[in-house]
């Protein structure tokens, strides 16, 4: 089906509770016709993964402004994997410091998305890098 | 206000010839952007010129006053900041116990006349260190606290009976109150004596800052503990800061930032006196609350002056408080986090200043000020150095502290502090007609207007309509990177062994013991607080209370509202 729709992800990993970001970006991806799930705050990695994959979604992505990332966006993208998920694209936005970019690159992320980033902009790059997964 | 007829129709003379002038000019050059764009950062809209017949139906006595005197308008203190400045309290904490104590005694040594205190994520959420929910986040944000000995390492060398400290302490307020209480004890400091507060206020975490950790209703009741406690034992302390601050950087407009926290403030009113039957000039004195000040500087000051008013009228008139202190809004400021920007970030300081000058010209009790570096880190010494000498700058050097309410009677800043206050008090009356503010979190409503504010507010960004400098206009391509200061990873290392190092020393037996009293006091809706400080005095962890909480009261889970 050509018209398939992409379903993404929206999540916040560990203890942060700066959800505005990723509900403002959770409503853009609505918005700009994707199927959407938003798990809401305080979720392990765990947690994201085996919702990820129960939800047959093709995009993860997470939101984090505490620190904390340095940890959890690996730790997600490691589990996606172990578990056979790794055609899961996963981005990562937030209070991401610039020298922690290559630390994530290095884990899989496929993209980070600063403060100042155009909604607009993140919607153009999900929809040239990422198809619905067969 | 009262104008003389005379008055009125000259001014509506003089305001048809100046509107003519106006449209001859406009219709030759137009103005930089339409009508509908010249309004707050909110979103209200704003006139090009505001003149007396924006404000002649106000009644001076009724509307205005003189401050220390009702509706409060002008400010609770009689004397204005000429007695005394508001409190320079710079919130901050990092890392572990240690170094923040070493901040603290830096910026009291710098002329910080107060503390507050940031937590990490795991303190503030109820976890210890060594939990693998917390795994990551250790001293991130803030100061990891698990037991009494890290936080009497906190405040080594603060005089407690002196300085008062603030917590940001959400869910497991009572945890670390009671270490407070119970260091005091251990100092021979007798509670009447210690000063401060914990913002220990639930119905915002719900709405807007979501460390979460029981459902409403039970948080309301842990609450009301430590009002009544507090009352009873603690009377120099704030039990509550109400708080907007998270509502507005959750991405509310200043009305709905200062209706939520209002209406928050009621409910938590209605709770002590339905739940613990005090007399509500008994505890109403001790209610605080804390602003967001955001970069619109006229509608902050609004909105500040507005928020006097109606808390003022709400004690009086709906809950027949008599007492005129129960009729303060007494509140605490921070500049707006969410409006600084990582690109080109010296530019930070400006805004800070600022909105800075807006709450104190709005008459702030209480200020903290973010360093340019917050955006993207933990302030750096140096970022917060100059964050304190901003309001330093404000207070010594502008003059705006010589006189009281320097902006009242200004046709604009009454016109604008009336509208906010009316629109907010449609929220407040609606939140009521949905059954108070638990009833309206449970149905998403505060959640919701606040997320359609944000989306709003993003999409004007995102196509100009607002201006961020640096983000949609005066973008610089190369920009030379800041100081960064970093939480080390090996931070959570030691505060796990440091942990580890408690619980094998402390007797377990009465940690149970303590906890298990703990237990029996909740399932009996008895007040919490003198069996945490019994249990923290025996070295129980924050996460070991919280876990009471947890089982007995159950948890609650972000239902991811958007």
């Amino acid at each position: 089906m050509a018209d398939k729709k992409l379903r993404i992800m929206v999540a916040k990993p560990g203890l942060d509770g700066h959800d505005r970001g990723a509900r403002v970006l959770a409503r853009c991806f609505r918005d700009a016709g994707f199927e959407v799930i938003y798990t809401g705050c305080h979720q392990t990695p765990e947690q994201i993964a085996a919702a990820a994959i129960q939800e047959d979604v093709d995009i993860v992505g997470l939101s984090c402004l505490s620190g904390a990332h340095r940890y959890l966006f690996p730790a997600v993208v490691t589990l996606l994997k172990d578990k056979g998920a790794d055609d899961i694209t996963v981005i990562g936005g937030g209070i991401i410091p610039d020298q922690d970019f290559k630390l994530m690159y290095d884990a899989g992320l496929k993209a980070i998305f600063t403060p100042g980033t155009t909604l607009d902009s993140i919607v153009e790059w999900i929809n040239t890098n990422v198809q619905p997964r067969a | 206000m009262y104008f003389a007829m005379e008055v009125l129709t000259q001014s509506s003379e003089l305001r048809k010839k100046w509107e003519d002038e106006v449209k001859r000019v406009v219709a030759k050059n137009a103005d930089q952007k339409p009508e509908a764009l010249w309004s707050t950062v909110s979103d209200l809209p704003i006139r090009r010129l505001y003149g007396p017949d924006d404000i002649k139906d106000m009644d001076f006595v009724r509307d205005i006053g003189y401050p220390g005197q009702f509706p409060f308008l002008r400010g609770n203190q009689v004397t204005g900041y000429r007695g005394k400045y508001w409190t320079f309290r710079m919130f901050s904490g990092m890392g572990d116990a240690k170094t923040t104590n070493q901040r603290w005694h830096l910026l009291l040594k710098e002329g910080q006349t107060g503390l507050s205190t940031a937590f990490d994520f795991p303190t503030l959420m109820g976890y210890d260190t060594d939990s693998p929910k917390a795994r990551g986040e250790c001293g991130k944000c803030g100061v990891a606290i698990d037991t009494l000995e890290d936080f009497m390492q906190l405040v080594d060398g603060i005089p407690m009976d002196k300085v008062t400290t603030s917590m940001t302490i959400n869910p497991p307020a009572t945890a670390l109150w009671a270490m407070y209480c119970a260091t005091a004890e251990i100092r021979g400091i007798p509670l009447s004596k210690i000063g401060g507060t914990i913002q220990n206020d639930m119905l915002k975490e719900f709405i807007a800052q979501k460390t979460l950790m029981c459902p409403p209703e039970p948080s309301v009741k842990l609450i009301s503990d430590t009002v009544e406690f507090g009352t009873k034992h603690v009377p120099r302390w704030n039990t509550i800061s109400i708080s907007g601050y998270h509502i507005r950087e959750a991405g509310a407009t200043a009305v709905q930032e200062l209706a939520f926290t209002l209406r928050d403030g009621m409910e938590y009113v209605e709770d002590v006196l339905r739940r613990k039957g005090l007399d509500v000039d008994s505890f109403a004195p001790r209610l605080s609350f804390f602003f967001n000040s955001h970069s619109d500087f006229f509608e902050e000051i609004a909105k500040l002056r507005a928020a006097r008013r109606i808390w003022a009228k709400a004690m009086r008139d709906r809950y027949k408080a008599k007492d005129e202190r129960s009729w303060w809004m007494r509140f605490h400021t921070q500049t707006a986090g969410c409006s600084l920007t990582a690109q080109q970030p010296y530019n930070n300081v400006v805004r800070t200043a600022t909105q800075a000058l807006a709450a104190v010209l709005g008459g702030t009790q209480s200020l903290h000020t973010n360093s340019l570096d917050e955006v993207l880190c933990l302030p750096s010494d140096h970022a917060v150095q100059i964050a304190l000498r901003t309001q330093q700058i404000i207070a010594e050097e502008t003059g705006a502290a010589n006189t009281i309410d320097p902006l009242a009677g200004s046709y604009f800043v009454e016109a604008l502090t009336n509208e906010v206050e009316e629109k907010a008090w449609e929220y407040i009356h609606k939140i009521d007609e949905m059954g108070g503010m638990v009833a309206a979190i449970e149905k998403g409503f505060p959640q919701l207007e606040i997320a359609d504010s944000a989306y709003k507010y993003q999409r004007q960004i995102d196509a100009g309509e607002k201006i961020m400098v640096g983000i949609n206009k005066y973008q610089t391509a190369e920009e030379a990177p800041i100081p960064f200061l970093e939480i080390d990873d090996s931070v959570e290392k030691e505060q796990i062994e440091r942990l580890a190092a408690v619980r094998r020393k402390r007797d377990n037996k009465s940690v149970k013991r303590c906890l298990d009293d703990l237990k029996g006091a909740c399932k009996k809706g008895e007040n919490v607080m003198p069996y945490c400080i019994e249990a923290v005095k025996n070295l129980a962890s924050v996460q070991e209370i919280c876990d009471v909480y947890r089982e007995v009261f159950g948890e609650y889970r972000d239902p991811g509202l958007y």
